[in-house]
C-alpha cells in the first residue's frame, strides 16, 4: 500500500480532540473546526493523501474504536468492480487508478454495506468479528458456491 | 439592485411596520419565518418587500417555528445576514435553536413581539416569552415604543455583528401596545440607515471553499466548559459595543439610549423597576404623582436584559442617595418563585451601599391592562415601607387580579 493510505504516516495516531488541551481564550469561537490551517484553492483535485489536513480534520484521527465487526478483504478474488467504494457511507474503501487498496480500519464502523453489494462468488469482502486477525479470516474463506440447477 | 423607499422625514408606523422597516433597510440576505400573532406583520410586510425588488436577498417559509430558527442558523453558517420574528408558543418552539444560535456565535435578529404563553391560550401582551429566552445566550433589547422598535432593529444588526461580539440579538416589543399602535417615528432615509448597520462581514462561512470549516461541532466534558464560558465572556464584554453603537447612533439621530434608562431618579425617595411599553404608563404617573402629592419617584427601565446591566443598574441605586424603596415589576408568571426583576435587580441593590428595601409586584399577565391608578397606588405603597423602616405588605404581590388579595413572604423583623 502506498504512502499515508492506512495506519501508517500520521493516520490513525490519535482520538480526535484529544490533542493540546487549551483554555476558555484559546477555543475556537463557535466550536468551528477548520479542515486546513491555511487557505486551499484546489481541495477537490487533490487526493486526500496529497492535502495538508489540519488536527482537527477527522482524516488523521481514529474514529472506528467502537466497530465490533469488521470487513475484511480478499485480494485473490475481488474484480475491482469498486461497487464498494461507490456505497461506502464513510469512505473507508481506499481505492486508487481503480485498483481496490483495502478497508481503512480508522475510518470504518463496521456497517457490513461493502460486503452486501460485491457481486463476485465467494465475496471479496466478508465480516468477521473485530476480535479475529486478518490472516486467519483469510485462511477460513469460504469456497466458490455451485448454482444450483432449476 | 433593490429598489428603495422613498421615506417622509416623520411616518406613522406601529411596532411591527418599524421593525420590517428595519429589517428591509438592512437588506437580510435571508428571512425564515413563520407566522404568529402578534408579530406576523414583521415578517408579512418583509415577504411584501422581497416580492416587490425592495429587497436583493431571500424569503423561506418553513414548518413551524423551530425550522425557522434551524433555517436561520443554517444561511447564518453559510455566511449571510439573517433574521426572523416571533412571538409566545412560536417562541417556545424556537428555544432548542435559540441556544444553539448563540453557542454557534451566529449574528441572527430576532424581533421578538412579546406575547403571553399558553395554557390557557392568549393572543396579548405580557413578557413571558422574553423571560424564556434570558438563559439562551442573546443580547436582549426592549423597546417601549415603535420608534424605539425601529432604532433598536437597526443596533441589532450593528451590535451582534460587531466582530468581538458575533452573538444573535432579540429586540423586543411588547404585543398589540406596541406591534398594532401607530405612533410618530422619525426614521432614517435607505442609505443613511444601510451605511449605519454596514455591510456584513462573514466570519467562518461555509460559502468559503477555500477555508472549509465545520459548524456545530460535539463537545464532551473535556472541552464543553471552555466553550461556555468563552461565549458568556463575549456576552458580559458586549456592554461596550451596546454602549458605542448606541452612541453613533445618537450621533447620527439625536435619540439617545441607555442600557438602563433611569428618570427623575437623582433625588428619588422611591423606584420602580420595570420593561416594555408599561415604562411610559409608569413614567407619567410618576412625574403625576411628584407635581400632584410631592412624591419623589423615579423610574429605572433595562433597555438590555441581557446582558444584565448589573453595573448600571448599581449606578442608578448609587445616583440616589435618598432612594429608600425599590419595587421591582414582573411582567410574567414567576412559576413559584420571585420575579425574574426582582431577584436580578436584588442582586445588583445588595452590593450598593444604601440597599434599598426591595419589593416585587407580578401585573398585567396575559394583557391584563396597567394604568396610572395602579401604578400610583404601588408607588404610595413603597413610600409606606420607606416610612416604616421595613416591607408593610407581603414581599411579592399580584397587581390587578381579581379574587382576594394575594402575596407571598413577610420581612423577618427582629
Amino acid at each position: 500500500m502506498s504512502k499515508g493510505l492506512q495506519g501508517t504516516d500520521k493516520r490513525g495516531i490519535r482520538e480526535l480532540g484529544g490533542e493540546k488541551k487549551v483554555g476558555w481564550d484559546e477555543v475556537s469561537q463557535g466550536v468551528v473546526l477548520h479542515s486546513f490551517d491555511t487557505k486551499i484553492e484546489n481541495a477537490a483535485f487533490l487526493k486526500a493523501e496529497d492535502r495538508e489536513y489540519s488536527d482537527f480534520n477527522s482524516y488523521i484521527a481514529n474514529v472506528a474504536s467502537w466497530r465490533v465487526m469488521k470487513p475484511v478483504y480478499n485480494r485473490d478474488i475481488c474484480i475491482d468492480c469498486q461497487n464498494c467504494w461507490v456505497w461506502c457511507p464513510d469512505t473507508s474503501i481506499i481505492s486508487r487508478d481503480k485498483q481496490m487498496l483495502g478497508i481503512d480500519y480508522n475510518h470504518c464502523k463496521g456497517c457490513g454495506i461493502c460486503v452486501e453489494v460485491c457481486p463476485t462468488n465467494p465475496k471479496s469482502l466478508l465480516m468477521f468479528d473485530e476480535k479475529i486477525d486478518n490472516d486467519d479470516a483469510l485462511a477460513s474463506w469460504p469456497e466458490k458456491k455451485k448454482k444450483e440447477k432449476k | 439592485m433593490a429598489k428603495k423607499f422613498e421615506l417622509n422625514k416623520m411616518e406613522f408606523w406601529d411596532g411591527n411596520y418599524a421593525a420590517s422597516q428595519a429589517l428591509r433597510q438592512a437588506q437580510v440576505d435571508v428571512v425564515a419565518a413563520y407566522p404568529i400573532t402578534p408579530s406576523t406583520p414583521i415578517v408579512e410586510n418583509y415577504g411584501a418587500y422581497q416580492a416587490n425588488g425592495y429587497i436583493d436577498g431571500e424569503f423561506v417559509m418553513v414548518e413551524s417555528e423551530h425550522a425557522a430558527m434551524s433555517g436561520c442558523v443554517g444561511a447564518a453558517a453559510a455566511g449571510g445576514r439573517v433574521a426572523t420574528a416571533t412571538s409566545s408558543q412560536g417562541f417556545a418552539l424556537m428555544v432548542e435553536v435559540l441556544y444553539q444560535a448563540s453557542g454557534m456565535r451566529l449574528p441572527i435578529v430576532l424581533t421578538v413581539v412579546n406575547r403571553a404563553l399558553a395554557s390557557p391560550l392568549n393572543v396579548r401582551g405580557d413578557h413571558s416569552d422574553m423571560y424564556l429566552g434570558r438563559d439562551a445566550g442573546w443580547i436582549q433589547l426592549d423597546a417601549f415604543n415603535s420608534q424605539e422598535a425601529y432604532d433598536l432593529t437597526l443596533c441589532a444588526f450593528k451590535i451582534g455583528e460587531d466582530l468581538s461580539v458575533r452573538l444573535p440579538v432579540m429586540v423586543h416589543q411588547d404585543g398589540f401596545t406596541t406591534s398594532h399602535k401607530a405612533q410618530n417615528v422619525t426614521p432614517l432615509q435607505d442609505d443613511e440607515a444601510y451605511k449605519f448597520v454596514g455591510d456584513y462581514i462573514p466570519v467562518d462561512d461555509m460559502l468559503d471553499f477555500t477555508r472549509p470549516v465545520t459548524h456545530g461541532a460535539q463537545t464532551e466534558e473535556d472541552w464543553h466548559y471552555e466553550h461556555k464560558a468563552k461565549q458568556h465572556k463575549a456576552l458580559m464584554d458586549s456592554r461596550t459595543v451596546i454602549d458605542r453603537v448606541f452612541t453613533e447612533l445618537k450621533e447620527l439621530t439625536g435619540r439617545e439610549y441607555k442600557r438602563v434608562e433611569t428618570y427623575m431618579m437623582e433625588d428619588a425617595e422611591i423606584a420602580m423597576v420595570l420593561l416594555g411599553s408599561s415604562v411610559e404608563t409608569a413614567r407619567f404617573a410618576a412625574k403625576q404623582l411628584r407635581d400632584k402629592e410631592g412624591l419623589k419617584v423615579g423610574i429605572i427601565a433595562p433597555r438590555v436584559f441581557r446582558p444584565f446591566p448589573f453595573d448600571l443598574i448599581r449606578d442608578a441605586i448609587d445616583m440616589s442617595p435618598n432612594l429608600k424603596a425599590i419595587v421591582c415589576m414582573d411582567r410574567s408568571s414567576p412559576g413559584g418563585a420571585m420575579g425574574t426583576l426582582f431577584n436580578e435587580v436584588s442582586a445588583a441593590a445588595y452590593s450598593t451601599k444604601n440597599r434599598p428595601i426591595m419589593t416585587n409586584y407580578i401585573y398585567g399577565l396575559g394583557g391584563r391592562d396597567f394604568g396610572i391608578a395602579e401604578i400610583q397606588r404601588i408607588m404610595k405603597e413603597q413610600k409606606a415601607h420607606a416610612d416604616a423602616g421595613y416591607i408593610t405588605t407581603e414581599i411579592q404581590q399580584l397587581s390587578g387580579v381579581r379574587g382576594p388579595k394575594l402575596g407571598f413572604f413577610t420581612t423577618r423583623r427582629n
